[in-house]
């Protein structure tokens, strides 16, 4: 098989630069700071996106629990922020100053074990990169040697970002319950809520995210990710063939589980706060419809998929509360049925070609010989 | 924690707690029921399950208001009407459903799951717009009110009698549709093998729309039956619908007899701990437990064995 051996080929890389100069240039001057910083959320979710392709649209394992990863990263990152706006000085009126207020609410005397490492920087953003993927390979070395997938996987993990919710909300003293970590104020000592600091982290977090798009590319151009297409069509030829099956699924689900935790972690420093509300069932599963309307298989489709959905979203649900859930579900519904690979697949399908056409007509008046060496590979 | 109680306290306690957990498990058989019909049988994930189990309590509390209104000498027995309405509602709706989505996702389980999910939200909507955000309860006919005096300190609420009873007839129902029927053991074989079903002489189209028919029929009279213990909202259903894959998938999904051996065990350890530890970490610590046990036994409790 002729593997093609540029890393991003013609149409990818347009789609890279095409998204640069939207996410660099277009937005960041156009939009107002509140509307870019609404951007900055939902380009959190595009990282979810991005592991998800990965994971579900080309290992086939579908996990309905991105959410807790999600969700670790963003507490993690959450508590490092706490910890720094509950100094003693900030909190002398509480009965033990320099612990977090909710702490204080619910009786509690003593900073518990688990908070205390997240008073150092680095310690928390190799939390956030770790804890979650630790997670993930506990669920997933548990979960995928002994071979359950498919159905059965998304269930449990459903479960478990059920449990993990019901966790927090129950555990209020150590957690803030049900309305999650708010009232940061300072990574560092930077104070992240003026509105230069939200145009810095949108830049960092965009950064961030062309690394992930990246690394998810390079994943998916080795030998690895065309082990996981293969496993997803046929697993058993696979693991007939002699790989370890197991093992690259529980790779790519720490894969997603990381990129869906640094997506959390950059929540938490856009929006300010974390809850149980990001954690749960429902975003897990809007993450996932992020994903499938961006197409499953597309890299830059989840982008776009996040963003746009999440546009819809909030113009539809600012403008029309009613008509928002009809609309959503009808786009689950539309999407399942109609355009199993989302929005990419159309592009790839219905605009693709018609721009190639244009370009190779332009091309052939021109230079008629050129058309052979600049027609695409494939 | 079993410090401050003397043992006949918590014999009592544990009585009581048992039979809390027993209309617990009610409800949960009766919604893993038709789950487990259309998940274990057909392989479907309906995820809009609740909401169909959230039609058939909306059937019930509109069926009470209305014969409040209309026929009052009939409303200590409406109950009964209101139950076959629901399962009517759901599981022509259902049947709609099949024929309109699930019928083109039998071939892509995961995609059912996201398809219906979309359809619960649809549904929640609706619900939200046609009776509002508001949680309804219905109200009780007299006979059902009040508690059964066991002994001095045991009391049972005889609503909850009540649903038990229903819960039994309901799956004894089921059971003899699926098993002892000709047309349950249509279903079955086109369950296990679809091709060589249609092959001699099965309509299997009809079949799986008349299943999943009967399994969200399955699901609004267990909504019905919801409505007597608990008040109904846009959202409700939404709450129960990972329990019940749990128990489906922890009985072992193709097992009837497994779906009712999970309920029962996964509604006790529940409602038992939910005394002695508080509501959620009771939750917690028993879906922990069947999520630890799931990965060790992913199989669930009982398995049918089929060659594939």
């Amino acid at each position: 098989m002729v593997i093609n051996s540029r890393f991003f080929n013609r149409s990818e890389l347009l789609g890279f630069l095409a998204l640069a100069v939207l996410l660099l240039l277009i937005l960041p001057l156009s939009l107002d700071i509140f509307r870019l910083n609404l951007v900055a959320k939902y380009l959190t979710y595009a990282f979810v996106g991005i592991g998800l392709v990965l994971c579900w649209g080309y290992g086939g394992i579908l996990s309905l629990g991105q959410g807790v990863f999600f969700g670790l990263g963003g507490y993690c990152m959450a508590m490092y922020l706490k910890l720094e706006a509950s100094s003693v000085a900030n909190t002398k009126i509480q009965s033990t100053p320099g612990i977090p207020d909710f702490m204080d609410w619910n009786q509690i005397t003593q900073l518990p074990l688990f908070w205390k490492p997240f008073h150092s920087f680095p310690v928390t953003v190799l939390a956030i990169l770790l804890v979650p993927a630790l997670f993930a390979l506990i669920i997933g070395a548990a979960m995928f040697k002994r071979r359950v997938g498919g159905v059965y996987f998304a269930i449990i993990t459903q479960a478990i970002a059920a449990i993990l919710t019901i966790l927090i909300v129950g555990q209020q003293g150590y957690t803030g319950g049900i309305n999650g970590i708010t009232d940061l104020r300072t990574l560092h000592g930077w104070d992240i809520r003026t509105d230069h600091a939200k145009f810095i982290l949108y830049f960092v977090e965009v950064v961030l995210l062309f690394g992930c798009i990246v690394a998810a590319q390079f994943i998916r151009l080795t030998k690895l990710g065309r082990i996981l297409v293969a496993m997803r069509e046929q697993e058993d030829r696979v693991r007939f063939s002699g790989y370890s099956v197991a093992n690259f699924k529980i790779f790519a689900f720490c894969a997603a589980a990381v990129f869906a935790a640094i997506g959390g972690a950059m929540f938490t420093l856009e929006v300010g706060f974390m809850s149980p509300s990001f954690v749960g069932i429902v975003p897990s599963i809007e993450m996932v419809i992020y994903t499938a309307v961006g197409g499953r298989m597309s890299i830059f489709g989840a982008v776009w998929g996040a963003l746009l959905v999440n546009f819809a979203k909030t113009s539809l649900s600012e403008s029309f509360p009613q008509l928002w859930l009809f609309g959503l579900g009808a786009l689950f519904i539309a999407v399942v049925l109609a355009f199993p690979n989302g929005l990419s697949g159309i592009w790839a399908d219905h605009i693709q070609p018609r721009i190639d056409r244009l370009f190779a007509s332009r091309k052939s008046k021109s230079a008629a010989g050129l058309v052979a060496d600049g027609a695409p590979a494939e | 924690m079993f410090g401050d109680y003397s043992i006949s306290d918590l014999g009592a306690i544990l009585a009581m707690q048992g039979f809390a957990g027993l209309i617990l498990f009610s409800v949960y058989v009766l919604m893993a029921l038709g789950l487990a019909i259309i998940f274990g049988q057909m392989g479907v994930i309906n995820m809009a399950h609740g909401e169909f189990m959230i039609l058939g309590a909306y059937v019930t509390w509109m069926t009470s208001n209305a014969v409040q209104h209309v026929a009052p000498w009939l409303f200590p027995g409406y109950f009964f009407i209101a139950m076959i309405l629901a399962f009517i509602a759901s599981g022509a709706l259902g049947m709609l459903v099949e024929w309109a989505l699930i019928r083109h996702l039998y071939k892509r389980p995961l995609d059912t799951l996201l398809a219906t999910w979309g359809l619960s939200l649809i549904l929640q909507q609706a619900y939200r717009s046609i009776f509002g955000a508001r949680e309804v309860g219905v109200e009780l006919p007299e006979w059902m009110m009040g508690s059964w005096q066991a002994t001095d300190s045991i009391q049972i609420p005889i609503n909850g009698m009540f649903v038990m009873a229903l819960t039994m007839l309901i799956t004894i129902a089921v059971a003899y549709v699926l098993f002892w029927s000709s047309w349950g053991k249509q279903v079955r074989a086109v369950v296990q093998n679809r091709v060589m079903a249609g092959a001699v002489g099965i309509n299997t189209e009809k079949v799986d729309r008349y299943t999943f028919g009967l399994g969200c029929g399955i699901a609004g009279v267990a909504g019905s039956a919801f409505t007597m213990i608990g008040s109904t909202g846009p959202t409700a259903g939404q709450l129960y619908i990972v329990d019940t894959f749990l128990v489906v998938v922890f009985g072992g999904a193709a097992s009837l007899f497994g779906t009712i051996a999970s309920a029962f065990s996964i509604s006790q350890t529940q409602s038992t701990l939910e005394f002695f530890l508080s509501g959620s970490m009771a939750k917690v610590i028993t879906l922990l437990t069947i999520v630890a046990i799931l990965m060790v036994r992913p199989q669930g409790l009982f398995a049918l064995k089929v060659r594939k």
